[in-house]
């Protein structure tokens, strides 16, 4: 058993207090868990921000794109941290193997847009507020699990994996169908294969710098910013990142009370025996719907999140490629735990999802553009004694494609390796409470409110 | 059923009848079953009045046919591995792109060999130097030499990836459960269709001739016109399937592999050498798949990396309704899709048609959790 | 409470004067008539008995004579195809497992079936009923979460107890993946424990358990059903179930063959025979 990381109270990370509960005993003296987690993930971005800024400036790639692509890297490593927090709800925690998840962010996505969308456009949308259409894109991703999943509740693991991968093609091939590009005689719509254009989501930075208040501050910043020489789209970028940075931490609060509670204990008994928790008396059915339902309401907001500066949806945005990322993010850093869905969602970003393009710009940079565009013209160039061009055809040429190259056997030696992950030995104990320490029970009732993220039992007064 | 005899029968009456309706699967079943005689009655009506052609019907259960015998050629192996290895195997699809890839790059090499360069014709004239399929003749009258050999490249080349691929990531993982061996499949997947693709691009590609087309058809037959392509399809098709049913029932291989297909740990017990067994697993499993990338190939023309993933989902479709594990469920399930998929079109346009396959797929597991024909427990 | 009256698929005729059921002062547990066929094979052919309120009763019979699967009827497990269940006056029959365990009746399993993943406190944790965190919402609305914590920490101590109780308590961070097959089985009693049942239904709860420890175990047992709680063990050791259960119910080929005191279902010659080989 993995006994470094307990459930520690946030409060007591004082060695000199012992519990009054008459011993003595150790727990008093470790670090509560959630800072360590925090210093954790800090640590790591800090590290992966270092490593590429100096990859990148000693091989001639430029500050510029470096700046760029870490910029991307923290961007899509917060996008991929709530697809993995989302799914470790579904997967990590109730064991539901759920890979129909770019099915449920389009939902999100696309009713967002349908709202968003100006009614004069083809198609038309309702021309509400970014932020209602934000919240009906959840609402609409969360009733299309509960729809899904309660009559799928005894289909075996496998046969539901699929059930998913069948619904999330279903709905991208029905948004993408010409059929459906206009609904009956309104101009309303999905869009068919062109997708429609809508509001980027981002431009709520835009719209808070608008506001009074927020405003002002908003001001002082761009105009901090061009002191630097830091041009006010790129500062409404970076004020974006640090929005979804922010959903980051909400999620994870979310998250990591569901699992540290009676809720997250009964899901977990679903996973490992669900006729066993049955036989005690839980309600199984039940919670699985409600933690799908919930997952499935998450996946849709990051549907609309992963639009970000988009101003055009179309459904090629969601194919089951998606789905896979989020896999890949939750497998390295370990299903089960929340803080390993973040920091595997960062560290994919960093290495697989980036990966690839960075190297492409360190290509370009010191071997210039000029490479056969097939494999053809590479070997005949490998014949003429000129590797650079092979290198050059297979690692500028076929970026992506190497991207996906890498993300398959990254996904094969994690398997292989270690399919825990990074973080999946840790096993995050499901309860509300630290459960080694005991003591009186009758405590007067205090409000554990000041709880750290972990939600854990602000033990100060009965230990 | 035994009501009690103590008092408050009619209140049991009524549990009972709870019971049995809250089994919503029942009523599922009965609303599935009564959807479908609902669409085979409109189908009779739509014939009577007129408003749907006969000859277009038949068309569409004629490509329906057509379509299920590759997804049956797919679906098998995915049949097989499934239930002797235990695992969903989601690089399947890429199983058939492979064979796609490899062996009408055999045949354009044959084909063209001498007079155009190698290089050209493996990668399907990735410049305008190379030639056409219809500059080759890749068409059967025309080179009936060139396409059998790259019919039977296809399943060899296909098996060795597969038997490549299973020693270096599936041997290690014998003892997995079910959902890491998925998981790993589809990073196989996804490194093997873009290995393709660093070489073949993602582009689609063109590979034959257009068909020849028998015009002087006995009038006995349905068809006024025969397409030789299809033909070639269907004819390969039946035999092989008629070839592994012999071989499944009438060797000691084909009974070894029916065996471990029921109790994998039966098998090692009574001695049969499982390795041997998965290996012929594979060799079938992947050969079925490479000659079906190929003979779809040879009558759709245009292909790209993607063949064999989009098909995927349709290829599961087919061997979770007929039941993991069964040759012969797979066989139903794949004429079921096929079907389908094609007849599907009656009433709905082209584009929602896979959508129809997936529902059905969705709403039979739901009433039918182990498949059609039930199946084996993996996961 | 009613006569229930055992019957026989063939002609074997039951002896009156080995008490098939007196009057059974109070029974908690009521089975009429219970029938199961899977696929072509009759596993449960009209099976009835009933145990009594506070007692310890075993339920034997050979191999392939339907115990588990009555269990599995029982407890929702499986639907009966026929006959009736009832549990403490209320009808069970064909309830599903989570219901017949929140109606007091709980059982364990052949193989315990501990969740591997979890430790024993957390299993200790999840047995209990009436958990107001079990619902999504409570655990993380603020002002409802407090009041779990709460009852957490009551849960807590009651786990702690328990686990004390049966000496456990040393284990309380271990995997339940890591315990020994005995020490499973007794975790297996602990956690059906905290669920505070009326009866518990125990199914070959000795099993690749030690002497030492099955002593113990069944001390526990006996402690148990002198604070009120009532066991029905299926078991194929003997010794155990002659020397602990006051009343022994033996089952055969799917039926009930005969019940009553240890001694007088050893007197029986239909139940030598059925042990020692009769027709299968």
């Amino acid at each position: 058993m993995s006994g470094a990381d307990p459930d520690g109270d946030p409060e007591t990370d004082t060695a000199d207090v012992p519990g009054d509960d008459g011993t003595d005993e150790p727990t008093a003296m470790i670090r509560p868990e959630w800072r360590s987690d925090l210093l954790l993930i800090v640590k790591v971005v800090l590290a992966t921000y270092v490593g590429f800024f100096l990859v990148g400036v000693l091989s001639g790639a430029g500050v510029n794109a470096t700046v760029g692509t870490i910029q991307s890297i923290t961007y899509f490593g917060a996008i991929f941290a709530l697809g993995a927090l989302a799914l470790n709800l579904h997967w990590g925690y109730t064991g539901m193997f759920n890979i129909g998840i770019a099915g449920f962010m389009a939902i999100g996505a696309y009713t967002m847009s349908i709202a968003v969308a100006s009614p004069d456009g083809t198609p038309a949308g309702f021309g509400l507020p970014i932020p209602v259409g934000v919240v009906l894109g959840m609402v609409a991703a969360g009733i299309a699990g509960l729809v899904l999943v309660i009559p799928t509740l005894r289909v075996r693991a496998d046969y539901f994996a699929i059930v998913t991968l069948g619904f999330s093609e279903i709905v991208r091939l029905s948004v993408q169908s010409r059929s459906l590009r206009q609904i009956g005689d309104t101009a309303y719509g999905t869009g068919g294969g062109q997708g429609i254009r809508a509001t980027p989501v981002d431009s709520v930075v835009g719209w808070l710098f608008d506001q009074p208040i927020v405003g002002a501050v908003g001001d002082v910043l761009i105009l901090l910013g061009e002191a630097v020489g830091i041009a006010s789209s790129v500062l409404e970028r970076g004020i974006y990142t640090l929005v979804l940075i922010l959903f980051v931490i909400a999620f994870y609060v979310l998250l990591t009370r569901i699992a540290h509670s009676p809720f997250g204990r009964v899901l977990k008994a679903i996973r490992e025996d669900e006729l066993a928790a049955k036989s005690l008396g839980k309600r199984t059915d039940r919670a699985k719907i409600a933690a799908f339902a919930v997952g499935c309401a998450l996946m849709g907001l990051v549907g609309t999140l992963w639009m970000g500066s988009r101003t055009h949806i179309s459904p090629d945005h969601f194919m089951p490629l998606i789905t896979f990322y989020v896999f890949v993010a939750l497998i390295v850093g370990g299903a089960g735990s929340n803080t390993g869905s973040v920091l595997g969602g960062f560290v994919f970003a960093a290495v697989i999802f980036e990966g690839p393009r960075f190297v492409r710009t360190m290509v370009r940079a010191n071997l210039g553009t000029d490479f056969p565009r097939t494999a053809y013209g590479a070997f005949a160039e490998l014949g003429a004694g000129d590797p650079a061009a092979l290198i050059g055809y297979v690692l500028y040429q076929q970026a992506d494609e190497v991207r996906y190259i890498v993300l398959g056997v990254v996904l094969v030696l994690l398997m292989i390796k270690r399919p825990d992950g990074l973080l999946g030995h840790r096993k995050e104990i499901a309860a509300g409470v630290d459960l080694r320490r005991r003591g009186a029970v009758a405590d007067g009732g205090r409000s554990a409110e000041d709880d750290g993220p972990a939600g854990t039992d602000g033990g100060a007064d009965d230990e | 059923m035994g009501v009690g005899n103590t008092g408050g029968t009619v209140s049991e009456l009524i549990d009972e009848t709870r019971k049995r309706l809250s089994s919503g699967r029942e009523l599922f079943a009965l609303l599935i079953v009564l959807g479908i005689a609902v669409l085979l009655l409109d189908l009779v009506r739509r014939i009577a009045t007129g408003e749907l052609a006969f000859g277009r019907l038949w068309r569409y259960t004629w490509n329906g046919l057509v379509d299920s015998l590759y997804i049956a050629l797919a679906a098998i192996g995915l049949s097989m591995t499934y239930s002797i290895l235990r695992f969903a195997n989601f690089s399947h699809g890429d199983l058939v792109t492979t064979g796609a890839f490899s062996g009408w790059a055999v045949a354009w090499v044959v084909g063209g060999w001498g007079v155009y360069s190698v290089g050209e014709l493996v990668l399907f004239s990735p410049t305008a130097a190379g030639p056409t399929g219809g500059e080759l003749g890749m068409n059967v009258l025309a080179s009936p030499v060139a396409i059998l050999i790259g019919l039977a490249a296809a399943a060899a080349l296909t098996v060795a990836v597969a038997l490549a691929i299973d020693r270096l990531v599936y041997r290690r993982m014998r003892d997995a459960g079910g959902i890491p061996l998925l998981i790993a499949s589809v990073g196989v997947a996804l490194a093997l269709r873009y290995l393709i693709a660093v070489f073949w691009t993602v582009e689609s590609h063109s590979a034959t001739a257009s068909a020849p087309i028998l015009e002087d058809v006995p009038p006995w037959l349905p068809f006024e016109r025969v397409n030789l392509h299809e033909l070639t399809l269907v004819v390969t098709a039946v035999g092989l399937i008629v070839g592994l049913h012999l071989l499944l029932q009438y060797t000691k291989l084909g009974t070894a592999m029916r065996a471990m297909a029921d109790n994998k740990d039966l098998a090692l017990i009574t001695g049969i050498p499982t390795e041997r067994v998965i290996f012929a697993t594979w060799t079938i499993g992947a050969g079925l798949a490479g000659v079906a990338g190929y003979l779809i190939v040879l009558d759709r023309g245009q292909f790209s990396i993607n063949i064999g993933w989009f098909l995927l989902l349709l290829i599961f479709a087919a061997v979770i309704l007929g039941g993991i594990g069964s040759i012969y469920g797979a066989l139903v399930g794949s004429l079921v899709i096929g079907l389908t998929i094609n007849v599907s079109l009656v009433w709905i346009p082209a584009d929602l048609n896979e959508i129809a396959a997936f529902t059905l797929m969705i709403l039979i597991l739901i009433v039918k959790p182990d498949g059609l024909l039930g199946g084996v427990e993996t996961a | 409470m009613s006569d229930v009256e055992t019957e026989a698929s063939d002609d074997r005729a039951v002896n009156e004067s080995t008490s098939t059921e007196r009057d059974l002062e109070d029974a908690i547990l009521e089975v009429e008539n219970m029938e199961k066929r899977f696929g072509g094979i009759v596993a449960v052919d009209g099976a009835s008995f009933a145990v009594e309120r506070g007692s310890i009763t075993g339920l034997i019979g050979p191999n392939g004579a339907g115990k588990s699967t009555t269990f599995n009827c029982i407890t929702g497990v499986h639907q009966p195809d026929g006959g009736r269940v009832a549990f403490d006056g209320t009808e069970i029959t064909g309830d599903r497992p989570h219901r017949v365990a929140n109606r007091g009746l709980v059982r364990t399993f052949q193989i315990a079936r501990g969740l591997p993943e979890m430790t024993v406190l957390e299993n200790m944790m999840l047995a209990p009923k009436g958990q107001v965190g079990e619902s999504l919402w409570r655990s993380v609305v603020p002002y409802f979460r407090s009041e779990v914590l709460e009852q957490e920490r009551e849960l807590r101590e009651r786990a702690w107890e328990t686990l004390e109780l049966f000496e456990i308590d040393h284990l309380a961070e271990e995997y339940a993946k890591n315990l020994s097959g005995g020490q499973r089985k007794l975790l297996e009693l602990a956690r059906a424990l905290q669920t505070e049942p009326e009866m518990l239904m125990l199914d070959e709860p000795m099993a690749g358990v030690n002497p030492t420890l099955q002593e113990k175990l069944l001390g526990h047992i006996h402690d148990l059903c002198d604070r009120g709680y009532t066991f029905l063990i299926v078991e194929h050791d003997m010794d155990v179930i002659m020397n602990n259960c006051e009343r022994v119910i033996v089952m055969h080929q799917g039926a009930v063959l005969d019940s009553g005191t240890p001694a007088e279902i050893t007197a029986n010659e239909q139940v030598i025979e059925a042990y020692l080989g009769g027709e299968v």
